[in-house]
């Protein structure tokens, strides 16, 4: 499928197929991991509720990694975590290869200078330009006017601002606004970028242009991200793992494509079937007839993966074992830029030619699940 | 406008200039270490930068203490530590003491005022980019909080220009005791409306030109 045509299914822009960020969890990575998170616990008040409880996270150099869940599910106290805005209660936190809650005051600060943050609410200076806004790190870190000078000129084609130099926050639109803080996060070259709902505040459309800057940079800059969201469809768009989080644990994790393809979690699977519309169409199944009399209907949901995506296997199903199939509901998507395909199915049989049929399909690599009806 | 002698002028214009000095010099002294006290009250404070309750309780107590204190009795009760200061209790110099401490309390609350409406989010990003706390104080809640200080300070001059004229009816000079000794006390009305008037054109003055700094400065 093309990336237009995903776009245009999706909403949001395709994510290239990009093996080498994908890291297979069989292999050990080559490198350390940018962010490794161990045993993370986090209670704000004496016997309130537990914002972060016993969370363990790696996510790997050079990939992008979302973590979704409810509101309160605790994803802002974690990312804020990883640059110890918050501080865990307990556990580990090791970024870019360092402790970062063995450092002291003035060396976290240096280590802060190598992780870049992006708001929901773009937190820009009112009162300072677009350069000055982005200039700002480097101003704190002792650049001098001629290096801010030179560095934002780099940044501002990079999050295509060029004409927008000396505007001020309240002539931009929200999406301008979050290319400035994008722009300022990366403008003292961190190789880790955090981003706490990044385009949540943002329409659909810009949503889109966000995501498929965030993800350009990643492959331009090497960076590793890793952002929080609500939004699956964010997911969907541009991460390449990702975990989902509720009430301060993390309940489920792995590529997005598996997770999407087959979510283990009640949790997981909601937040799933909001891309993937996998719901039983039940006005569709009410409009039925009964079945002939010794026949069994059953509802299917099948799911195609990889080659079978392409194959006829509907037609040939019903050819090889004479079963009459009905399509209440079919979908073809992509997520992560691998193709799928998702049908909802009422097959009418005998039972025996019915359950043949399943094992063939099955042994075929499909994924069929049988619905109540 | 015969009653306006050549004296008369004289005696308006030294006036003018005595209320001037009263309300500049004591404002500036207010704004040198009302800043100050705000920051440390805005920083020290709960979920501040540095929260140090044994530090911003007493100061506040100390702030409210000064500001809930009536002007009048305030001036009375300092007078030994004005002659300290000023070598003198009464006279321009004298009245400015009591009226730079009573406009230091009260703008320290109003400038810690304006220091809380700065979005948090821009201090935390700053946080997140490494700032050290100086840089956030110097470098995103002054500037940042900038048009509201401005405001605050307009606010104080004015209510200033009130006070001075009550400093300088106990010998202080200014346009409040020209008005009072020549308009009451010698009944000369006319005086009185100059005074009046000319008190009126000031404060307007001041407003619009804090309402002026204001607006060019917001960015909003
Ligand atoms: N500064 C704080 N003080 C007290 N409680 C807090 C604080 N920050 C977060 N919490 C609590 O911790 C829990 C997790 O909050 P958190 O902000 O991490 O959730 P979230 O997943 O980011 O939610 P949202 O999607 O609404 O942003 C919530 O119960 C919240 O009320
Ligand atoms: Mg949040």
């Amino acid at each position: 499928m093309t990336a237009i045509a995903v776009a245009e299914a999706t909403g949001y822009p395709a994510a290239p197929l990009r093996p080498e960020t994908m890291p297979d969890p069989a292999a050990p990575p080559a490198v350390a991991p940018a962010v490794a998170l161990t045993g993370l616990r986090k209670r704000f008040a004496a016997g309130g509720a537990v914002a972060l409880d016993e969370v363990s996270l790696r996510v790997e150099t050079g990939e992008i990694f979302g973590i979704v869940g409810r509101s309160g599910a605790g994803k802002s106290t974690l990312i804020r975590c990883v640059n110890l805005l918050e501080r865990p209660d307990a556990g580990q936190v090791q970024v870019l290869g360092q402790d970062l809650l063995a450092l002291g005051e003035a060396g976290l600060r240096q280590a802060r200078r190598g992780i870049g943050m992006v708001f929901q609410h773009f937190n820009l200076h009112h009162r300072r330009t677009v350069a000055e806004n982005i200039a700002f790190s480097l101003e704190i870190a002792g650049a001098t006017r001629a290096e801010r000078r030179a560095r934002v000129a780099e940044l501002l084609p990079l999050v295509g601002l060029e004409a927008k130099r000396d505007a001020y926050p309240a002539q931009l639109s929200g999406g301008q606004k979050q290319r400035v803080g994008i722009a300022r996060a990366l403008a003292s070259a961190p190789r880790l970028l955090l981003c706490d709902e990044a385009t949540s505040a943002l329409d659909p459309e810009t949503t889109a242009e966000i995501l498929a800057l965030i993800r350009d940079l990643r492959d331009r800059l090497a960076l590793t991200v890793l952002l929080i969201t609500h939004e699956m469809g964010v997911v969907q768009a541009i991460c390449d793992r990702v975990a989902v989080m509720e009430a301060g644990r993390i309940i489920e994790q792995g590529r997005v494509f598996d997770l999407f393809t087959a979510p283990r979690e009640k949790v997981t699977r909601r937040f799933v079937s909001e891309v993937i519309g996998d719901a039983v169409p039940l006005a569709a199944l009410a409009r039925l007839p009964a079945p002939p009399p010794g026949q069994r209907r059953v509802l299917l949901r099948v799911l195609f993966r990889g080659p079978h995506a392409t194959r006829p296997v509907i037609g040939e199903a019903a050819a090889r074992y004479g079963i009459a199939l009905n399509i209440l509901s079919g979908r073809i998507d992509a997520i992560a830029g691998e193709p799928f395909g998702i049908m909802v199915l009422a097959a009418e049989a005998p039972p025996e030619a019915l359950a043949a049929c399943l094992a063939w399909m099955r042994g075929l690599g499909l994924a069929v699940e049988e619905l109540a009806a | 406008m015969s009653w306006l002698t050549p004296t008369l002028q004289d005696l308006l214009l030294e006036a003018f200039w005595e209320t001037l000095a009263m309300v500049g010099v004591s404002a500036a002294i207010a704004v040198a270490i009302g800043l100050p006290i705000a920051l440390l009250l805005h920083v020290t404070g709960r979920g501040g930068l540095s929260p140090l309750p044994w530090l911003h309780r007493p100061l506040g107590i100390l702030v409210n203490a000064v500001r809930s204190t009536p002007f009048i009795i305030l001036m009375v009760a300092i007078i030994p530590f004005t002659r300290l200061v000023a070598g003198t209790s009464i006279g321009t110099a004298a009245a400015i003491v009591p009226l730079a401490l009573a406009a230091t309390a009260f703008l320290a609350r109003l400038f810690e005022n304006a220091l809380r409406e700065v979005d948090g989010g821009v201090v935390e990003a700053a946080r997140a980019m490494g700032a050290s706390r100086m840089q956030i104080v110097w470098k995103v809640l002054v500037p940042e909080a900038l048009p509201g200080l401005i405001a605050a300070v307009t606010v104080a001059l004015v209510s200033l220009v009130g006070f001075s004229a009550m400093a300088g009816a106990v010998g202080g000079g200014g346009l409040g005791d020209l008005g009072i000794r020549f308009g009451y006390q010698r009944f000369m009305p006319e005086v009185m409306a100059t005074v009046v008037l000319l008190l009126i054109l000031f404060v307007q003055g001041l407003q619009s030109l804090g309402d002026w700094l204001v607006r060019r400065l917001s960015r909003r």
